[in-house]
């Protein structure tokens, strides 16, 4: 098969001015790169050097373009997701598909559709279907390196004169895209065939208009129509104002000025990362690891194929090398194997979402582009939940992996920071956003519906070094931390607010505390047939805490049904007493008080569910996670701003645990003011000391022990598991694993032992190996 | 570039910066000379006389000996874990939270992880007790080598002289 016929007649070789094929040039690009360690080969920043203001009036008119379209265009959006959160960008590229600039907002989209312009190029696109003015094209593919479905990107050639000079992407996180689970980032469905639309650099509009089959096929194939709709206009419009934006700045400054400019500024991106990189860590090697817990065994997950029901653990081990001429290594080496749910990333997604941290640490620039990624070797071995083998991979919450492996890179890179002594650079890790509150039905304006809250782009962030962490303020896969609104979401969704507060108890312990995260008590109201599922952590926590300091909570699970809330007879009519927004302590079950005697009440730590019906009045708590703590808790000061007192008298902590973990000794007064006795509080503190040296062993006495439990597979189904997947995939990890505890050459745990169904464990096919495909890689595998 | 004093970086260390300057340190570009200022502070605030190289903890670093230069880590009371090359929690103290019950004395049952998932092992100097690092993985995991400083390129970078027995 052949996909070098045009039935348009186009020929290759007629886009560019140069008169390459936009392959044969990007192919150029790549091999100049790599013969020289400098992008396009281009060792001196000629134009920059000779021309500075004029290099940067490009610079600033394409950025001031694009961080000006997106505010524009996100006002035509009526999705909560995009208007309230931000959850969109607009990114210009060069003619090869890599990034130039791109504007504030959900930057993970500089190397997503920067892919899905390389995939258009490297499989010929410039024939067939072709590339003309005016052209859209639509892209959510995973497989061409989308994170997940609900990321929709517009991508539109700029041409010039008759040439392509550039491309400009929008990507919109719409609420829905036809899963088989309802909700922008659902589960229920274990493969991409349940995944929801999945559309390939498709042409969905010409002469700037989109085409009425996309317009039919697409809407008919999402729950929430008038949203989809609306989002869509919201890239175009955007794509369309960056397009005459960069027009209009190619006419001011010259063909020439551009296509060297186009160019230059990501070899000038590459080197900013390096000198960031040198000036504030320390060359060497860091080791980080994150885990998530994927618990469905559970009967409240329903999938629809027999071998997912298995109880598994998500491995992420990444060795970062800082090298002698400050460029870096990310290697991903030992993670587990992919799954059958929908968390699964494909590359792109994880060397491009990595830029929506470091731009809140390690370079916080407007001038990120693609030269940060030339300046990273990334290492993702294939087969594992980085780099699926098989075609058939969901991956509708590929966040959920993905920030928690990103989260621990930032503790990781907080050593280097830490040991310069830029303190204020130090972040302990970060919450994995969860939970994600989504469900779907027949809404209270009696509309096909779908929910995805995105409260959670406001979690509680990780202490620093100096400072304590932030409370329900920030997340770390979205710059623009915010909650959103309390009327909107009731807007958005058939869901009353019964509370939201502050989440006592959820930030890591430490010398400065975890920021706390929040809680939301909702009351499903005025729908018709509705469903809801959780989506977070609550068996295992994905982050660590840094030089002491505690990992933040884990989640659980609050739903109540039959609650006796609603009806004549009903505790709201009566004026009885409701739950309302508080859940202190958990373990007491307070709510539970407040309830009609026949309510069913699910209160665990089973935290991934799938669709379960609410009816109205019925309960949803949507809890979201509090950030690690930094330092010996036992440092943490007694009184003042960021203490135990401050901590006891704002309700970030839990009484009996400030005991436990601080020794704080104190008086609480009539009023329930706190007062910390400082003098008995240091003497309790210097009796902990002595009580952790009396209770705590040598580690390598520890060590004895634990090894014997190797010996005897002492361990549960899902720890077994990803030993033998990361194993099964790995043999540096396996030998370092043996090394470690001494287990004989021979040792190994495989998984053909463990008893489980490991459907994709032994044959897969990989998307490479369909017809007339040439996927982009763009990492070592 | 800013610039700042070594009392500055000693309020930095003692988290009492004011604000404006902390907002200054995050946003202007950094300070190639915060780090000998860093090494000054925390000299300062150790009893011992070996010569503070790098910040491991806050009660943890990288020093040369004062009586034969090698390179070793060391707690603040002086608890020696040896060649800086190797993991210092490999000579530390271990309190492993396996059980739910221990898990209790932490988090209230419902917020803390279930121990056949995921444990915490309490990482604590043998000599003075402080908690030095806590890991949370899963049960079998090896013992975490965080960080492995390149030392000699450190200074080649900082354009100091090294010790010598890096």
């Amino acid at each position: 098969m052949t996909s070098l016929h045009s039935p348009f007649g186009e020929k290759l070789g007629k886009l560019l001015r140069n008169g390459l094929s936009l392959d044969e040039n990007r192919n150029g690009i790549l091999a100049r790169s790599a013969e020289t360690g400098h992008y396009n080969g281009i060792k001196t920043l000629e134009f920059k050097e000779r021309d500075p203001i004029g290099y940067e009036r490009i610079f600033s008119k394409v950025r001031a373009g694009l961080v000006n379209s997106r505010e524009v265009a996100k006002k035509i959006a009526a999705s909560p997701i995009v208007e309230q959160e931000g959850e969109l960008c607009f990114t210009l590229y060069n003619v090869a598909g890599d990034c130039v600039a791109t504007s504030t907002g959900i930057i993970i989209h500089v190397g997503t559709m920067g892919a899905a312009i390389k995939y258009m190029i490297q499989n010929n696109w410039e024939i067939n279907p072709g590339i003309n003015d005016g052209d859209m094209f639509t892209n959510n593919d995973c497989q061409t390196g989308n994170v997940h479905p609900c990321d929709i990107a517009t991508i539109v050639p700029i041409f010039f004169e008759g040439y392509l000079q550039a491309w400009v992407g929008g990507v919109t996180h719409v609420i829905d895209t036809g899963a088989v689970g309802p909700g922008s980032m659902s589960n229920g469905q274990i493969q991409r065939f349940g995944d929801g639309l999945q559309i390939t650099c498709r042409k969905t509009g010409v002469n700037d208009t989109p085409l009425r089959d996309w317009l039919h096929e697409s809407q008919r194939n999402v729950r929430t129509v008038k949203y989809w709709i609306l989002d869509e206009k919201t890239r175009i419009a955007g794509t369309h104002m960056i397009r005459e934006m960069v027009q209009e700045t190619i006419a001011e400054e010259g063909v020439e000025a551009w296509e060297q400019f186009a160019l230059e500024v990501i070899e000038d991106g590459r080197r900013g990362l390096v000198s960031r990189i040198k000036a504030m860590t320390i060359p060497g090697t860091i080791k980080t690891v994150a885990f998530v817990d994927v618990p469905y065994t559970h009967p409240d997950v329903n999938v629809p194929s027999p071998f997912a029901k298995i109880d598994t653990i998500m491995h992420a081990p990444c060795e970062i090398t800082i090298k002698p001429d400050a460029t870096w290594r990310l290697d991903f080496e030992g993670c587990s194997r992919w799954g059958w749910h929908t968390y699964n990333a494909n590359p792109t997604a994880f060397t491009s979402g990595i830029w929506v941290m470091m731009t809140q640490s390690l370079v916080p620039t407007e001038r990120i582009n693609d030269g940060a990624r030339y300046a990273t070797q990334f290492r993702l071995p294939k087969g594992t939940w980085t780099n699926p083998d098989d075609r058939r991979t969901a991956h509708a919450d590929a966040w959920h992996f993905l920030v928690s492996s990103w989260s621990s890179l930032w503790r990781g890179l907080s050593r280097a920071y830490f040991g310069r002594g830029y303190l204020e650079e130090v972040n302990s890790g970060n919450s994995n956003p969860c939970n994600w509150l989504q469900g779907g039905g027949i809404n209270q304006d009696g509309d096909i519906h779908a929910v995805n809250s995105f409260e959670t782009a406001a979690c509680g962030t990780g202490a620093c070094a100096m400072k304590d962490g932030l409370n329900n303020a920030a997340a770390i896969w979205n710059p623009e931390g915010d909650m959103g609104d309390i009327e909107i979401w009731e807007l958005a969704e058939p869901l009353l607010y019964l509370g939201r507060t502050q989440k006592t108890n959820s930030g890591g312990y430490g010398k400065y505390r975890g920021g706390l995260g929040f809680e939301t008590l909702r009351m499903v109201w005025g729908s018709c047939d509705w469903t809801m599922f959780f989506m977070g952590n609550g068996y295992m926590n994905s982050d660590w805490g840094l030089m002491g300091g505690y990992p933040s909570a884990t989640g659980y699970r609050f739903e109540a049904h039959n609650t006796g809330l609603l009806g004549e007879d009903g505790r709201i009519a009566q004026g009885k007493t409701i739950p309302l927004g508080e859940d202190l302590n958990p373990d007491d079950r307070e709510w539970e008080k407040h309830l009609g005697p026949d309510a069913v009440v699910k209160r665990d730590k089973q935290c991934i569910t799938t669709e379960a019906i609410f009816e109205n009045g019925d309960l949803y708590l949507n809890y979201l996670r509090g950030g690690p703590g930094f330092g010996d808790p036992l440092d943490r000061l007694h009184t003042g701003r960021q203490s135990i007192e401050e901590d006891l008298n704002e309700n970030y902590v839990l009484p009996e645990f400030a005991k436990k973990i601080y020794g704080v000794v104190y008086t609480q007064d009539a009023e329930g003011v706190y007062t910390v006795d400082s003098a008995k509080t240091s003497a309790r503190q210097a009796e902990m000391k002595e009580e952790r040296k009396a209770r705590s062993v040598p580690v390598t006495e520890w060590m004895e022990t634990e090894r014997a439990k190797i010996l005897d597979l002492d361990a549960s189904p899902q720890v077994k598991q990803m030993f033998a997947s990361s194993f099964a995939l790995s043999e540096p990890f396996l030998n370092e694993f043996k090394t470690f505890w001494d287990l004989a050459p021979d040792w190994n745990l495989l998984e053909s032992s463990l008893g489980i169904p490991m459907f994709g464990s032994t044959k897969t096919m990989d998307i490479s190996e369909m017809p007339d495909c040439k996927p982009v890689i763009m990492t070592e595998e | 570039m800013s610039t700042y004093t070594k009392k500055q970086v000693h309020d930095l260390v003692e988290g009492t910066l004011d604000w404006d300057s902390v907002h200054k340190m995050l946003s202007m570009p950094k300070d190639q000379e915060r780090y000998a200022l860093y090494m000054e502070v925390l000299q300062d605030a150790v009893s011992y006389d070996d010569k503070v190289l790098l910040a491991v903890g806050p009660h943890l670093n990288i020093v040369e000996s004062a009586t034969d230069g090698e390179i070793i880590v060391k707690c603040d009371c002086g608890h020696d874990f040896g060649d800086y090359r190797n993991n210092w929690k490999l000579g530390a103290n271990i309190y492993v939270r396996d059980t739910a019950e221990k898990m209790d004395e932490v988090y209230p049952r419902l917020m803390s992880p279930d121990t056949t998932w995921q444990v915490y092992r309490e990482y604590s100097c043998p000599s003075c007790g402080t908690m030095l690092d806590i890991e949370a993985p899963t049960p079998w995991y090896p013992v975490m080598h965080d960080f492995k400083p390149d030392l000699k390129t450190f200074f080649e970078w900082m354009e100091m002289p090294a010790p010598a027995k890096i």
